[in-house]
C-alpha cells in the first residue's frame, strides 16, 4: 500500500504516521466510506451480534438481566447436553442421515454428469439439464406439500405400492422409513442442480487427451476411466470433504416440515432439536450451547477429512 | 465417427437417452400429476387411483375459484410481492455497493472490511442468538424482519466485486477527470456495464425471497403479515383448514380436499415457472463462478 511520496519519509512507520495516512485516506475517500459504512453497521449488528450473543450458552440467560448481566454457568448446559436422554439419539440420526446422504445422494450428481457428457446430441443435452434443474428452484414448502400428499395413505405412492402388490399406510407416519424419504426425495431435488459443478469440470477437461487415446485405441470404458474420471477427480474430492464437514449438521427447513412427533426417533437432528428448545420452549441458554457443540464438531471434522485427503490424494481445501 | 461405432456402444446410446428420457419424466410427473389433479373433479379424483394422464372429468376450475376466494392466500401473495420487491431491490443496491468499494483501488480499510465479511462465512451465531437479537432489535412481527438481516450475502459482494474489478480502468478516467462523484462512477458508469451480473443478482436474490417461509416461521405472528409461503404450509402441511375458510381461528378439522390443495400448489409456483426458463441458466452460470473461486 505504500506510495512512493510517503515511503521516504522514516516516521511512516510510526503509529502517528499511520493515522496521518488513514486521517488523509478517510478524507480523500469520503463518500466511499460513507455509501460502505450501513453494510458495516449491518455486518457489526446482524452478524457479529449474534456471534457476540453465543456467550449465553455458557450462561444462564434470562431476557429480564441481559446478556450481559445473566449469570455465568460454565459448561453446565453442555454437560446437561451430553447426559441428556436425546443426546446419542440426535447424534445417531443426525449422522445416518448424512452418511446416507453420502452414499446415495453424493454419487448421483456425478453419475449423471457422466452420463450427460456421453450424450452425442447437444440440444437433448440441454433439454434434459434445463428439466433436471427445476425442482432445485422450486419452494421446500411446496416439494414438501407434495411430498406429505404422495405418501399419504391414499396418495400416488401408496397407489403405486398398493399396485406392485404391497399394503396402504401412512408413510410419513413410520419412523423406519423417514430416512429414505428424506434421502430419496433429497435426489429428486437435487440431483440435477448438484451435477452442474462436475459437467463445469468435465468440461474443462483437455479434449486432446481424448483424440490422443482414441488414435491409442482407446474405448469409451477406457477413455472414462482414465482421462474423465482423474479429470474431475479435484472437485469431487473436495466437495466430499465439505460434505464430511458437515456430517452432523443438517438444514433443518425440510426436517421441520415432514416429521412429527411420531417420527422423532429416527427424525429428530440436532438442528431441529435446537430449534424446538430454543424458539418452542424458549431454553435459549441450553440450545445455544447444543449450536456451539454441533459447530466445533463440524469444525473437527472439516479438518480431519481435509487432512486426510491431503495425506491420500494430494487435494485439500488449504 | 459414426462407422466405428460398435454394437455394444450403440446399445449404450440407447439405454443413455432411455435412462435420460426417464429422469426428465421424473422430474417432471409429480409437477404434471399435481396440474392435472388441480383441475379435476373433486369427487372422481377421491375415488381415482394411481397416476393421471389428464384431468378427471374435464377441465374444472372451481378449485381456483375456492383459492381466489380465500383471503389469506391474497394477503400471502400480497406480502411476498412486497418482500420479494423491496427486499430484492435493497439487497441489490446495498451489494453493488459493496462490491463498489471492494473493487475500488488505493482505499486504506478495504481490506479489513473484506475480512470482516469473509469471517462471516466461517462463523455465525446460530438460530437462537439471531432470534434474540432480531427481537431485541425491535424487528419482531415486521416484514423488515425478513428483509434486513438478510441485508446482503457475502458471496454475491464477492462475485460482484470480481465482475467490477474486470471493468477496464480506461472507461471511468475521463468521468475522474470532470470531477464526477462516486455515486456518478457507480451508478452511470459501473452498474451500466454490469447489467449480466446485476440481472443474476435480481434472480438470486428474488427466488431466494420468493421461496422463503422460516424466517416468516418465527418472526412474523399476525396472519396478515403471513407471506405466501407459510400460508401455504398451514394449507398443505398442516392441512389447517381456517386458513381455507374465513381466516377466523375455526375448530373445524375437515381435510381441505385434494384439488384445493393442488390448486394451492399451483398457484404458489406458477411465478417461478414462469421466470424459470430464462433464469435457470443464469443460476447455472453462477454456480460455475463459485466454482472456480472455490
Amino acid at each position: 500500500m505504500g506510495t512512493i511520496h510517503t515511503g521516504t519519509k522514516a516516521y511512516e512507520n510510526s503509529s502517528a504516521g499511520f493515522f496521518k495516512r488513514l486521517l488523509k485516506d478517510l478524507a480523500a475517500n469520503k463518500v466511499l466510506y460513507l455509501m460502505i459504512l450501513p453494510i458495516i453497521a449491518y455486518y457489526i449488528v446482524f452478524h457479529y451480534g449474534p456471534i457476540y450473543g453465543l456467550q449465553i450458552g455458557f450462561k444462564k440467560y434470562s431476557p429480564g438481566l441481559g446478556i450481559l448481566g445473566s449469570p455465568w454457568v460454565g459448561l453446565d448446559h453442555f454437560v446437561n447436553f451430553f447426559r441428556s436422554y436425546y443426546f446419542w439419539r440426535l447424534i445417531r440420526n443426525t449422522f445416518l442421515i448424512n452418511f446416507y446422504g453420502l452414499i446415495f445422494s453424493f454419487p448421483m450428481p456425478i453419475l449423471f454428469a457422466l452420463l450427460l457428457n456421453e450424450l452425442r446430441s447437444n440440444k437433448f443435452k440441454r433439454t434434459v439439464q434445463t428439466i433436471s434443474y427445476l425442482p432445485h428452484f422450486i419452494s421446500i414448502v411446496v416439494i414438501c406439500g407434495m411430498i406429505t400428499d404422495f405418501v399419504a395413505s391414499d396418495g400416488l405412492i401408496n397407489d403405486l405400492i398398493v399396485l406392485l402388490g404391497g399394503e396402504r399406510a401412512p408413510l410419513l407416519q413410520k419412523p423406519g422409513l423417514f430416512r429414505t424419504i428424506y434421502i430419496s426425495s433429497g435426489i429428486w431435488q437435487g440431483m440435477g442442480f448438484r451435477s452442474i459443478i462436475f459437467i463445469a469440470a468435465l468440461s474443462q477437461i483437455d479434449q486432446q487427451l481424448y483424440e490422443a487415446a482414441i488414435i491409442d485405441g482407446a474405448g469409451r470404458l477406457k477413455r472414462a476411466w482414465h482421462i474423465t474420471l482423474p479429470g474431475i477427480a479435484p472437485t469431487v474430492v473436495i466437495l466430499l470433504i465439505l460434505n464430511i464437514g458437515r456430517l452432523l449438521s443438517l438444514g433443518f427447513e425440510k426436517i421441520l416440515l415432514l416429521y412429527n412427533p411420531i417420527t422423532y426417533e429416527t427424525a429428530d437432528v440436532i438442528s431441529t432439536f435446537v430449534f424446538r428448545k430454543g424458539l418452542e420452549q424458549y431454553d435459549f441458554s441450553y440450545s445455544t450451547a447444543v449450536g456451539i457443540f454441533n459447530s466445533v464438531i463440524n469444525f473437527t471434522l472439516l479438518i480431519i477429512a481435509n487432512n486426510v485427503s491431503r495425506k491420500v490424494s494430494d487435494y485439500s481445501l488449504w | 465417427m459414426l462407422n466405428k461405432r460398435s454394437a455394444g456402444e450403440i446399445l449404450f446410446d440407447v439405454f443413455n437417452i432411455l435412462f435420460m428420457i426417464l429422469v426428465m419424466l421424473v422430474t417432471l410427473y409429480p409437477f404434471i400429476y399435481v396440474f392435472f389433479s388441480s383441475m379435476s373433479n373433486a369427487g372422481l379424483l377421491m375415488q381415482h387411483r394411481g397416476l393421471l394422464i389428464r384431468p378427471l372429468g374435464g377441465v374444472h376450475l372451481d378449485a381456483y375459484r375456492e383459492v381466489f376466494k380465500n383471503p389469506m392466500i391474497l394477503i400471502g401473495y400480497k406480502n411476498t410481492l412486497f418482500i420479494v420487491v423491496a427486499g430484492t431491490s435493497i439487497n441489490v443496491l446495498a451489494t453493488s455497493i459493496a462490491g463498489y468499494f471492494l473493487s475500488r483501488r488505493g482505499v486504506m480499510l478495504k481490506k479489513p472490511v473484506m475480512v470482516m465479511m469473509l469471517v462471516t462465512m466461517y462463523f455465525s451465531g446460530g438460530l437462537v442468538p439471531l432470534f434474540l437479537l432480531v427481537n431485541g432489535v425491535g424487528l419482531y412481527n415486521s416484514l423488515w424482519a425478513l428483509i434486513i438481516p438478510g441485508l446482503v450475502s457475502t458471496y454475491n459482494i464477492i462475485v460482484m466485486r470480481t465482475s467490477f474489478m474486470g471493468i477496464p480502468r480506461s472507461l471511468e478516467e475521463s468521468a475522474v477527470i470532470d470531477g464526477a462523484s462516486e455515486f456518478t462512477i457507480l451508478f452511470r458508469i459501473i452498474l451500466p456495464l454490469s447489467l449480466p451480473v446485476i440481472a443474476v443478482m435480481f434472480l438470486w436474490y428474488g427466488v431466494a425471497h420468493w421461496n422463503a417461509w422460516f424466517g416468516a416461521a418465527i418472526f412474523i405472528r399476525d396472519r396478515d403479515k403471513f407471506p405466501l409461503q407459510l400460508v401455504m404450509r398451514e394449507i398443505l402441511i398442516n392441512n389447517e383448514t381456517d386458513s381455507m375458510s374465513t381466516g377466523a381461528a375455526t375448530a373445524e378439522v375437515a381435510q381441505v380436499s385434494d384439488t384445493i390443495k393442488h390448486a394451492v400448489t399451483i398457484t404458489g409456483t406458477v411465478p417461478i415457472l414462469c421466470v424459470y426458463p430464462f433464469i435457470q441458466k443464469y443460476f447455472a452460470k453462477g454456480v460455475m463462478i463459485g466454482a472456480l473461486k472455490g
